[in-house]
Order: C-alpha cells, then sequence, then structure tokens
C-alpha cells in the first residue's frame, strides 16, 4: 500500500471537492483496503465519508424507499421496511459476504466493489482493467468464476455483487452529487458499463461524483426470490445468482423483473426475457424458452462454460419457484 | 536418572492400572484459558515491538535467474533499512525431518512465487510497500509447469514399481473389474497462522521464535542454512497457529528473518502474507490414479494395481507417498503399484495432513465403490470380504486391527441398512439423497523421544520437552499421562513445550506426537516411581500412588512428606524391533450421508460419521477434535479444495482464502465419532496409536461414493464441485 | 507522516499515532500491545481478526485505525481474563471450540456480537422467514458463524458451544 493523505470528510462538497481533486472515497473500505494493500489500486489521497450524514434509509413519499450511500449492508438487510416489502434484496444482502464485513460493507461501496478475477488481484499479471493495454491473462486461463455475457475481447471480467442484482430487479435508480453540488439520479441499468476496450471504466460516475443514496420504486406485488449458486454454502461469490420479481394474475405470469449475478460484467438484467414471459402461463417450455433469450449470446471460455447450462437450470427453477400456485 | 526403552517387544499396560483415573478422560485443555482470552503468544506476537519488519518478495517468473534489482530505489524509500538477497536465503522450504539446509540461492528462480529477496523497515506499512516497489530484472527460461503434459519429465524410482503375481492375468480372469483413473488437485494446509519468524541475536547465539512443528530439526535446518553451530540456535515454538504438515520444516521467513537481524544488529519480524503462505510453503502435490481391482464372483479380491502419478520440482527428494495404505488394506494375490515423479516448476511439494492415504484412499475407496457396484454387493460387505489375514504383501501380523469392527459397528450406528443401493432413488424435494462408505487406514509410528519430568518436593510436577502442541492437545495429554502416574490431580502437573533448551522430542508430523513424546514422559514418570518405591523400600508394583497421597502395603502418606528435594528424570524411548515385526496402523470407516442439489449440483454433507480404532485414546475430546479437523479435510478436499495452477507458468491462481475453498462452519454438519476399545501392545507402552491423521484418510471418498449413490453421477476427478457432477444430473 | 487516532479500547481511551496506512488490526497488534487479535490474511478472507466496534463485529484488517476516532472497540482481552473468562469464553473451553488456538479470538468476538444480532432479530441467510423471530438452531449458528474460518476444524465445537451459551447454558 503507497503512502497517501488521509482526510476525513466534513460534508458533501468537501467530499466531492476532494474526490474532484484525485481523491478515493472510502466508505467501508472492505473492497477499496483489499485492493490498495496489494497496489492493485493505488490512490495518492483518500477521502473518508463515513461521517457524513447518508446513513438514513427513510420511505419516500408517494411509497418508495431512499438507501443512504452509508447504510451499511447489515442495516439495510434487517430493516423493517426492506424485509417487508424488497424480501428480494435482504434476502441477496444476506447471501454475501459474512456478519463481519456486512457490518462494514455500505450500500455505495457495494455498487462499486470491483471484479474478483484473480489476474486483476495479481499486480503480476497483465490486466486490462487494472492496466489498460496490458491484455487479459484470464481470458485464456483459468476463467471458472468469469463472464459469459456482455464481455469483450478486452475483458471478461463479472460483477460480484449480490446487493446490485437484487436492486437491478426491483428497479433501482442511483443519487449522485457531482463536484459542483449538481444532484442526478440514474437508474442502476444505466450506471453500470460494459467493458468495451476500456474494461477500466466501470461505471458513468466522473471523477468527484459521490453516490449519495439508491431510491427504490413502491414496492411492487409479486413473488421475490433470490437465488445464489456457490461453491460453499456460505462466504463465497456466486457463480450464478438469479434475482426474480414475478407477478401472477389469473394462472398467467403478469409481469416479471429478472436479474442475474455472476454471469457477466455487471448486473445483468435482459428486457426481452422478461417480455417473454409476461401474459404467458407458467411452463417448463416457457421457462426453457425464457433461458434461450436470456443465453443466445452467452460464450464460455473454458472452465466457465458450465454457468451456461447451470444459468438455464437456476433460472427455470426460480421460475418455478415463482409461479407455483401456492408457496 | 534417565529410563529408556527400545520398542523391541510388545509392552504391558501398565498405565492403565494407575489409579489417579485421568487417563483417556476428556479433560478440558490446559492450554484452553490463555488461547480463549488472547493471551497466549504465537511467533509473530513475541517481539517487543521494536523489532524491525521484514516483507519477502516474490519472483515473478517461472524459471531463470534474477540479473538485478533496484535495491537503490528502494533503500531510499522511507523507512526502509535493508534489502537482502543473500545466497542462503532460501529457495525452498525444508521438508520434514530434513535436518538439514534446504535448496537455498535465491538467484536462482525455480517456481513462481520463490521468495527471491527480503524488504526491511521500521514498520510493516512502510516495508510491505517498499517490497512492492521492488524492480528485478531477470533472465527467464522456458519452464516446464503441467506434470500430465506428454514431455514432460518424469522419474520412476525403482523401488517404489513393485510386482506381485500378474494382475493383467487376475484382470483378465476377474468376474468382476475395475480399472478407473482419478485426479486429485494440488492442495495447500492453510493453517490460519501465516509462517513467521522473529529472529534475535545474542553475539553468535539466534533465538528464533517461530512457528514450527518440529524444533529439534528446525533448529539444525535454521543452523545448516545459515552456516553455524546449531548448538548457537535456540527454536522456540510454545504455541504453534495449526500446521498440518505446512511447518514440519524451516520455511524462507525464518532464514530470513535470522539473516536480517544479523546484518541488522536488532530483532526482525517476518511473516508470510497469505498469498506468500500459498506460494512458498509446501503445497501437497496433485495426482493422477489408476486404480484396477480384480474380483472373483463372490467379490473376493484377486488383484490390486494402485499407479500414480505426482509431481515435484526438481531437486527434491520428497514425493507423495500415495499408494501407502493400499499395500496392507485389502487381500488380492496379485498386485501392482507404479510411483512417477513428474519434474515441474510449481511450488514444493511435501507433507500436509497425512501424506499418502489422503489422496490414495480416495482413488481406492471409490474404485471400492466401484466394484461393489459392478458386482452388487453391498460396500460395507465388499470390505468385510477382503480384510486380509495378515499383511497381503510381506506376511506380518497387525499389531491391533479392529477394522471390521469398524465397518460392523459404523454401519449399524449410521442405519446403513436404509440405503437405497441403486443411485438416484432418494429425493428430498430438490436434493438428491445418498449414503456412502469409505475405509481409512493410516499407517501408525513411533519416533525417538525424550522428555523430562520434574518431581517437586511439594507434589507437584513439571513436564519439560521440546514436542509441540500445533491444535493436537500436547500440553493435556502429556499433563495427563504424568497425572495418571504420578497419582497427582492434573492442576498440579503443568507442560512446558516447545523449546529447543528442553530434551530434544519427536515434533508434530505423522500423527506419532502423542504416542511418542507421552511415551518419554511416561518412562520418566515410570522412573520417578521407582524413585518412590526406593524409598519406601517396595517395589513399584506395590506402590498406589493418587490425588498426592502414596499408598504401599499398609502405609499411607502424603507425596509432599515423602519428598524433600526435587526428584527430575529424563524419559526415552526409541522405535525398536516391533516395529519391523508388524504392521503397525490405525484403521476406521467413515459414513456420509449427502445431498446433492437437483438443479445446481451443489453437494452438502447432511450427517457423517467416523468410527476409528486406534489403540488406547489419550484424552476422548483431544482425540475426537482431531478425528473431526480430519473428516473435515476430507470434506474440503473431495467438495472444494482445489489450488489451481495457471496453465502457462504453474502460477497459483487463487493464493487467498477467498478462492481456495476451505470448508466453512456451514459446510459442516455435527459430526460423530466413535472410538473402539483397543490397546496396541506393539505400538508404544501407552499402547495408543496416532489419529490426526486416520480421520482424514478415506473420508472424503465416503462423500464422492454418497454423491454417487445419490445421483449416479460418479465424480473421478476431485473435488466435486458442482461443475463436476452437472453434466451427469438429469435435465431437470 | 503519522496520524493521531484516539480509541476507547476495552473500556481505556488509547492514543495512537501511526502511519495511515495502518489498519485497525495492524494498531492493535504492532502499536498498543493488544496481540489478542490474530491476522490470518489481512484480506477479510478468514475473520480471525474480528472485534467489536460500537457494538458491531468488523474484520479489523479491512479498515484503517484512523478510521476509527472515537469510536469503542472491544477486542478478546476485554471480554475476559483466563481468571474470569466470558460464558462464551468457558464455554469454548468446556466443548473444545478449538485445537490450535489461532481463529480463536475472532471466533469468540464474532459469536459475542452475533448473539446480539439475533437478539436484535437479525434474519440470516437460512432463516426461513425473514421475521423477528430468531431461533438459533445449529443451522443458523453455522451460518452467522460462517465468516470465522477453522482450519483445524473445530466446527462442531464452535456450534456446541455458542447453541450452550444462547441457551443460557452452564456458566
Ligand atoms: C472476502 C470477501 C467476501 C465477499 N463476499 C461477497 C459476496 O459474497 N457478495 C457480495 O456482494 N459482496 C461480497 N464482498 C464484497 C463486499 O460486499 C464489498 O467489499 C463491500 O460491499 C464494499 O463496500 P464498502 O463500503 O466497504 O466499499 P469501499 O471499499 O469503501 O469502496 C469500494 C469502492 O466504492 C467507492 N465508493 C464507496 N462509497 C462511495 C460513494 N458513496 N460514492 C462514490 N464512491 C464510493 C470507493 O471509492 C471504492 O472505489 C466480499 C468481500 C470480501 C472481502
Ligand atoms: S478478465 Fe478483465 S479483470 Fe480479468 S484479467 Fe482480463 S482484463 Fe483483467
Ligand atoms: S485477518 Fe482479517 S479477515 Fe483474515
Ligand atoms: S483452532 Fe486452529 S484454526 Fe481454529
Amino acid at each position: 500500500m503507497r503512502d497517501f493523505d488521509y482526510a476525513r470528510a466534513g460534508s458533501r462538497s468537501d467530499a466531492t471537492a476532494r474526490a474532484g481533486a484525485g481523491a478515493q472515497i472510502i466508505a467501508g473500505g472492505t473492497n477499496l483496503l483489499d485492493l490498495m494493500k496489494l497496489e492493485v489500486m493505488a490512490p495518492e489521497a483518500v477521502v473518508d465519508i463515513t461521517r457524513l450524514d447518508l446513513h438514513e434509509i427513510s420511505v419516500v413519499e408517494g411509497g418508495g424507499l431512499r438507501i443512504g450511500a452509508l447504510v451499511t449492508n447489515s442495516d439495510l438487510a434487517a430493516h423493517d421496511v426492506v424485509r417487508r416489502d424488497y424480501a428480494l434484496l435482504s434476502r441477496a444482502l444476506l447471501s454475501g459476504a459474512t456478519g463481519q464485513l456486512r457490518n462494514k460493507a455500505t450500500t455505495g461501496g457495494n455498487l462499486l466493489q470491483r471484479t474478483r478475477c484473480f489476474y486483476f488481484y495479481d499486480t503480476a499479471m497483465p490486466c486490462n482493467k487494472r492496466d489498460p493495454g496490458s491484455g487479459c491473462h484470464a481470458r485464456d486461463g483459468f476463467n471458472r468464476i468469469l463472464a459469459v455475457l456482455g464481455t469483450s475481447d478486452h475483458c471478461i471480467a463479472t460483477h460480484p455483487s449480490d446487493m446490485a442484482v437484487a436492486l437491478m430487479a426491483l428497479g433501482a435508480s442511483v443519487e449522485i452529487e457531482d463536484a459542483a453540488g449538481d444532484v442526478r439520479q440514474m437508474p442502476l441499468n444505466d450506471f453500470y458499463r460494459l467493458p468495451g476496450d476500456t474494461p477500466h471504466i466501470e461505471t458513468v460516475l466522473e471523477q468527484g461524483d459521490l453516490i449519495t443514496a439508491v431510491l427504490l420504486p413502491k414496492p411492487v406485488a409479486g413473488r421475490q426470490i433470490y437465488r445464489k449458486v456457490r461453491d460453499r454454502s456460505s462466504y463465497a461469490f456466486a457463480l450464478v445468482s438469479v434475482a426474480a420479481v414475478v407477478r401472477m394474475e389469473d394462472g398467467k405470469i403478469a409481469s416479471a423483473a429478472l436479474a442475474f449475478g455472476g454471469l457477466a460484467p455487471k448486473p445483468w438484467r435482459n428486457a426481452k426475457v422478461e417480455s417473454a414471459l409476461t401474459g404467458k402461463v407458467p411452463s417448463d417450455d416457457l421457462f426453457g424458452q425464457a433461458a434461450d433469450i436470456l443465453l443466445a449470446d452467452a460464450v464460455g471460455f473454458g472452465a466457465n462454460d458450465f454457468k451456461i447450462p447451470l444459468a438455464r437450470r437456476t433460472l427455470r427453477a426460480v421460475l418455478r419457484q415463482a409461479t407455483e400456485a401456492t408457496q | 536418572m534417565n529410563q529408556h526403552l527400545k520398542m523391541d517387544r510388545p509392552q504391558d499396560d501398565v498405565i492403565g492400572t494407575m489409579a489417579q483415573g485421568v487417563i483417556g478422560t476428556a479433560a478440558p485443555r490446559r492450554d484452553g484459558p490463555v488461547k480463549v482470552t488472547g493471551q497466549a503468544r504465537y511467533a509473530a506476537e513475541t517481539g517487543t515491538g521494536a523489532e524491525a519488519v521484514g516483507v519477502l518478495v516474490r519472483a515473478t517468473i517461472t524459471k531463470g535467474r534474477v540479473t538485478g534489482m533496484d535495491s537503490d530505489a528502494v533503500r531510499a524509500m522511507p523507512g526502509v533499512l535493508s534489502v537482502i538477497t543473500d545466497k542462503r536465503l532460501l529457495r525452498n522450504p525444508a521438508q520434514g525431518t530434513a535436518n538439514a539446509a534446504p535448496v537455498q540461492d535465491p538467484g536462482q528462480v525455480a517456481y513462481f512465487g520463490q521468495p527471491i529477496a527480503l524488504v526491511v523497515a521500521e514498520t510493516f506499512e512502510q516495508a510491505r510497500h517498499a517490497a512492492q516497489g521492488l524492480k528485478v530484472r531477470y533472465a527467464a527460461e522456458e519452464a516446464v509447469t503441467d506434470p500430465f503434459a506428454d514431455t514432460t519429465e518424469v522419474e520412476r524410482p525403482e523401488a517404489k514399481q513393485t510386482e506381485q503375481g500378474d494382475l493383467d492375468a487376475a484382470m483378465t480372469a476377474a468376474e468382476f473389474s475395475v480399472d478407473s483413473t482419478y485426479t486429485t488437485p494440488a492442495q495447500n494446509s492453510a493453517a490460519m497462522e501465516p509462517h513467521a519468524s522473529v529472529a534475535e541475536w545474542d553475539g553468535d547465539r539466534l533465538t528464533l521464535h517461530g512457528s514450527y512443528q518440529m524444533v529439534k530439526y528446525n533448529r539444525n535446518e535454521l543452523a545448516d542454512s545459515l552456516g553455524i553451530d546449531p548448538a548457537n540456535v535456540r527454536i522456540r515454538a510454545p504455541y504453534v497457529g495449526g500446521g498440518f504438515g505446512s511447518k514440519l520444516g524451516i520455511a524462507p521467513e525464518a532464514v530470513a528473518a535470522a539473516i536480517a537481524a544479523r546484518d541488522l544488529g536488532r530483532a526482525v519480524r517476518v511473516v508470510m502474507s497469505r498469498p506468500q503462505v500459498f506460494e512458498a510453503t509446501m503445497r501437497r502435490s496433485g495426482t493422477r490414479q489408476r486404480v484396477r481391482l480384480a474380483a472373483d464372483a463372490d467379490g473376493r479380491l484377486t488383484g490390486i494395481g494402485h499407479e500414480a502419478r505426482v509431481s515435484n520440482l526438481p531437486d527434491e527428494a520428497f514425493s507423495e507417498p500415495v499408494t501407502m495404505a493400499t499395500h496392507f488394506l485389502y487381500a488380492g494375490k496379485n498386485r501392482k503399484y507404479a510411483h512417477e515423479i513428474a519434474r515441474v516448476h510449481r511450488t514444493c511439494a511435501g507433507s500436509m495432513r497425512a501424506p499418502g492415504e489422503a489422496v490414495g484412499m480416495l482413488a481406492l475407496e471409490n474404485a471400492m465403490d466401484e466394484l461393489a457396484h459392478a458386482a452388487g454387493i453391498d460396500p460395507v460387505e465388499l470390505r468385510l470380504r477382503n480384510i486380509p489375514d495378515v499383511h497381503p504383501e510381506n506376511g506380518k501380523d497387525y499389531s491391533s486391527r479392529r477394522f471390521a469392527d469398524c465397518l460392523r459397528d459404523g454401519a449399524a450406528r449410521f442405519g446403513w441398512s436404509a440405503r437405497n443401493p441403486k443411485p438416484g432413488q432418494v429425493r428430498d424435494g430438490e436434493w438428491f439423497i445418498g449414503m456412502g462408505v469409505a475405509s481409512a487406514a493410516r499407517g501408525n509410528i513411533l519416533q525417538e523421544s525424550q522428555a523430562r519430568v520434574i518431581l517437586h518436593a511439594d507434589a507437584t510436577a513439571t513436564v519439560e520437552t521440546d514436542m509441540t502442541d500445533i491444535g493436537t492437545g500436547t500440553y493435556t495429554i502429556l499433563a495427563q499421562i504424568a497425572a495418571e502416574m504420578l497419582g497427582l490431580p492434573l492442576d498440579s502437573v503443568s507442560v512446558r513445550l516447545g523449546d529447543t533448551d528442553f530434551p530434544p522430542a519427536a515434533g508434530s508430523g505423522g500423527s506419532w506426537g502423542a504416542g511418542s513424546a507421552g511415551s518419554a514422559v511416561f518412562l520418566a514418570c515410570q522412573k520417578l516411581r521407582q524413585s518412590l518405591a526406593d524409598m519406601l523400600d517396595t517395589d513399584p508394583s506395590e506402590l498406589t500412588l493418587r490425588d498426592g497421597t502414596v499408598t504401599s502395603s499398609n502405609t499411607q502418606q502424603s507425596l509432599a512428606d515423602l519428598l524433600s528435594e526435587d526428584l527430575t528424570t529424563i524419559g526415552h524411548i526409541e522405535p525398536g524391533e516391533t516395529s519391523e515385526t508388524m504392521q503397525h496402523a490405525g484403521f476406521g470407516a467413515h459414513f456420509a450421508e449427502v445431498a446433492v442439489n437437483a438443479v445446481t449440483g451443489e453437494s452438502r454433507v447432511r450427517r457423517m460419521l467416523g468410527v476409528f480404532s486406534a489403540g488406547r485414546i489419550l484424552n476422548e475430546q483431544t482425540a475426537r477434535s482431531q478425528c473431526h479437523g480430519g473428516m473435515i479435510f476430507g470434506i474440503g478436499a473431495a467438495l472444494t479444495e482445489d489450488m489451481v495452477h495457471d496453465h502457462r507458468d504453474g502460477h497459483i491462481v487463487n493464493h487467498n482464502l477467498a478462492e481456495y475453498h476451505i470448508p466453512v462452519n456451514l459446510d459442516i454438519p455435527q459430526l460423530d465419532v466413535v472410538f473402539l476399545e483397543e490397546r496396541d501392545a506393539w505400538a508404544n507402552p501407552l499402547q495408543s496409536k496416532g489419529v490426526g491423521e486416520l480421520g482424514i484418510s478415506g473420508a472424503g471418498a465416503a462423500i464422492t461414493n454418497a454423491i454417487y449413490n445419490a445421483t449416479g453421477v460418479r465424480v473421478r476427478d476431485y473435488p466435486a464441485t458442482l461443475d463436476r457432477v452437472l453434466p451427469g444430473l438429469p435435465d431437470d | 507522516m503519522t496520524l493521531k487516532t484516539t480509541l476507547k479500547i476495552n473500556g481505556k481511551d488509547r492514543t495512537l499515532d501511526a502511519d495511515p496506512r495502518t489498519s485497525l488490526l495492524d494498531a492493535l497488534r504492532n502499536h498498543l500491545d493488544l496481540k489478542g487479535t490474530k491476522k490470518g490474511c489481512d484480506h477479510g478472507q478468514c475473520g480471525a481478526c474480528t472485534v467489536i466496534v460500537n457494538g458491531r463485529r468488523i474484520n479489523a484488517c479491512l479498515t484503517l485505525a484512523c478510521m476509527h476516532d472515537g469510536d469503542e472497540v472491544t477486542t478478546i482481552e476485554g471480554l475476559g481474563t483466563p481468571e474470569q473468562m466470558s460464558a462464551l469464553q468457558d464455554a469454548f473451553v468446556r466443548h473444545d471450540g478449538f485445537q490450535c488456538g489461532y481463529c480463536t479470538a475472532g471466533q469468540i468476538c464474532s459469536a459475542t456480537a452475533m448473539l446480539d444480532e439475533a437478539k436484535a432479530g437479525w434474519p440470516s441467510h437460512v432463516s426461513a422467514s425473514l421475521g423477528d423471530d430468531v431461533s438459533l438452531t445449529d443451522e443458523e449458528i453455522s451460518e452467522r458463524m460462517s465468516g470465522n474460518l477453522c482450519r483445524c476444524s473445530a466446527y462442531p465445537g464452535i456450534v456446541n458451544a455458542i447453541r450452550d451459551v444462547a441457551r443460557g447454558g452452564a456458566r
């Protein structure tokens, strides 16, 4: 870890000003410090935002929830409204990391955690994300945990978050304050960028931007399911995960929102999969068609080929469960 | 005043006739209170805080030479004291019981991640950053890293290619046969305490606080590496945060700390980072094993073949002894073994918990399961039918063996009869449920060992030996032995361990620690009993010692009254002819119930039972915990542990605990362990056998056999991660 | 450059003047002579470094000491002494909830805070419902303790010890 200037932000504008001048924001620190210790990231200045007033969860007028960027994963998962109306989010959070890490991990930091690609983590290895232009050593290497959708020739990393997958299915937006003090909101789906030929750029955030909150729309009716498939029964990242909000009406699927983890460089959502299901009577055939659409462009790189059939099977099981007549 | 015994003859059970009644009990660990309150000091914690801090630098090529490095730039960094590239630095860690320096000279690179330098600074933060910044130039060479490539150089040591009868003919003539190939991956011991050393010099005398399992050997390895007299080296390791083989021999950080401390004239602490533990301490070799079994119509084995390929660096003598248990476990006239060592540039391979059996038994016991299916014979019954009367290759008797009882007793306790022999029949919701069995066997060894016992005039006792307690329970067991023999309450015995200033013991390895070091304590106490008997003019057998009271014929008095001064003895045990005349081993049977998810292929162990015959159990609780540990290592081996080497440069890809998956709490159900009553007079005077490694032997195979029973999927490449199960599952 | 930080550790104010890079874990071990907290990985992957900060268990390795100015920290040394062990410490000894002892401080700090989380009604990944009625089954204990690796594999004893204390078992 290189030496850095440490400053504790006294206000949002202080934070954005410092970040605008190049300081790296630190919240829970559970991802940033991990990477800084290995010098995968090596900021010269760090701005600590943990004392800012972004710890609140509040119900917004007209329904919906506003989650401060510094709300910890533990508090979010245990929050009464989240447990009642956004069970999917609680479930996703509780499946991630550990009790200790969730006590530190924040909502903003979780969204921005970086890939767990082995080669990204090892500074002796070429990696376009860490060191643009150096090459991607994972592609022809041990890529078992890496992506099958949304990849590029330059990078096949996955986004490791569970929380973000749930938020994607719930239609969340991100609230951002910039260095000028302007606040903007954007759907989570537009927040992340695919790697293309710039895998080091992962989101639309600009230097100086501070995530201040995540906004959830009014709770939607329907069954909410988060299913995470992994190598250990706990304390392991998702190989594949599926978040689903499915509403049934008169024996038909009235609406379906589906998001996927472990498959792509960002929490993956594909509107075509959802529209193929909407208005239909649930059946194994239908679920298979949905999986076909989801995985039409999926490409494995050897060790991660299994993710394609695994995603298919998991999606079908989740849909079966979500559309069952009784719970 | 010494008591020496060479194990040339079987020994009567003496400790069993004592009166104190603490031996064998589940006495809680003596070191418990200091450990649960954070007071026990492990190696890295011994410094005063004034020591300098060293961080090792890794090679980022696979093979070649270091041609230069920008040491000056690093020396100029804040706090940096030194950049050490001394030729004495270790390239490889020392093998267990090496007793001499391992491969040195870090300027020659033999594997990716090899230590090549030590950067020392005032603080850890400074040293870490400086080490990361050290720019190194290399002359890289082509390196072979794949043990299974056609072009890889392979050694076939003659002594390990053995044959008895004609296996090929037996296979042809067999009514039922199996010919399967299995692979097991590289693994890491991953003890929770990373390797750590604090070195301090006083003139020419070096004291090293290290995290080591066998300090009498480690002292010689360290001295030889440094080129100094072992008499000038003291190693202290009173608490060791796990070893599992990885701390048998000294590792690079020890020598580096010693050299740096000498150069700088102050104490130096070097702790390996977790990735360094993966890259630069022992790995368990991956294996490829072909097992052939030939059986007649009744399932009686007529032939066994076990051929293995393992790997190691070109200049290392160790090779994973895969077929160890196969030699003596089952009958069968025709036998064939082959052992190949691929010479590759990967991290040094060495001992990890139960070298040999831990991986060899996975293949053998899977093959037995395959044979049971082929022959339509119950897997427990098949094993029972193939228990030989005597060692099938050399005709020796077994020193003790309740192998059949383990299988029968285990089957009854586990409810084995409820198992549906047809795979894929039992479902619980989304889960397939299956049961599996596997045998356990692990050779039992006695090693030379000494211990000093001081019986103080106030009727307390102190045991001193350089033996270590790496979680094995040594503190407690040695206290129990001394307390039992001397008739003292457990609290009156204190035990001091892990210091080369104490009499040399066997060290913690090969499961021989408790039996060997314990026998030394036993012998010393026997001598003390003799002294007490002499004082009373009687024979030791007439003496009853209990709760600090001495009773002989009609007299009774307190031990404290009898003693006027401290009595000191050294007990000394040596292996003798019994090692040769008998086949020594612990035996057991594992039973597992496993659930396999029909959608995802995820496997979870639901319950597991191990039944063991391991001679006298010295402490019920610590022995059970050792077996738990072994069984859980088996669960890890079966389901999750896989140290992956990149196929291009051999570097360890998942060199951390987030991606090298040792089992977590939720992976483990409550485990049942049963010890059958047994005494082994040929093993040692305590009549005990080792348990630390017996529990891992076969454990993983019981789980993969259960996966087969659950699903019909036979995973022959370990571990059975979901991607290996999935292709065989029905379309769900 | 160094930074001054004041921490309330085990009830006492302690001042630290250290490199800002110093993790809370290294501050405890290398600067404040509180070596009971262990380092197993330094990357949030093992739980050996678990301490309780402002009532919550966290990994001391993945946070900077300077970020905790004014915070209350409880380490294993603050929970009990060999002469006066906490209920959990005592139960770990009785149930053999450890072997080498290296993960143990982290296990016990973690379990101490975990019991409070359960009391507060926090659900876990294995909870059948997200309601408040947490009953600490073995499976619940195991899931909630899965952030603490134990390579000696004392998991059965760890679960037994925690279950014992959770049910108000013998001190
Ligand atoms: C061993 C291990 C296992 C894990 N397992 C899982 C898992 O199974 N599932 C899972 O989802 N996660 C897992 N995690 C990841 C964990 O969830 C993340 O590390 C955590 O959510 C990051 O949050 P943080 O607040 O600590 O972020 P930090 O480390 O503080 O920050 C992360 C990034 O976000 C930026 N940032 C933080 N807050 C803001 C803000 N408000 N505005 C702008 N930028 C900001 C920082 O600059 C930094 O780049 C695991 C982590 C570890 C170490
Ligand atoms: S997949 Fe992406 S993160 Fe991984 S090595 Fe390639 S470029 Fe780097
Ligand atoms: S040392 Fe902090 S989690 Fe391992
Ligand atoms: S007791 Fe050794 S790691 Fe847990």
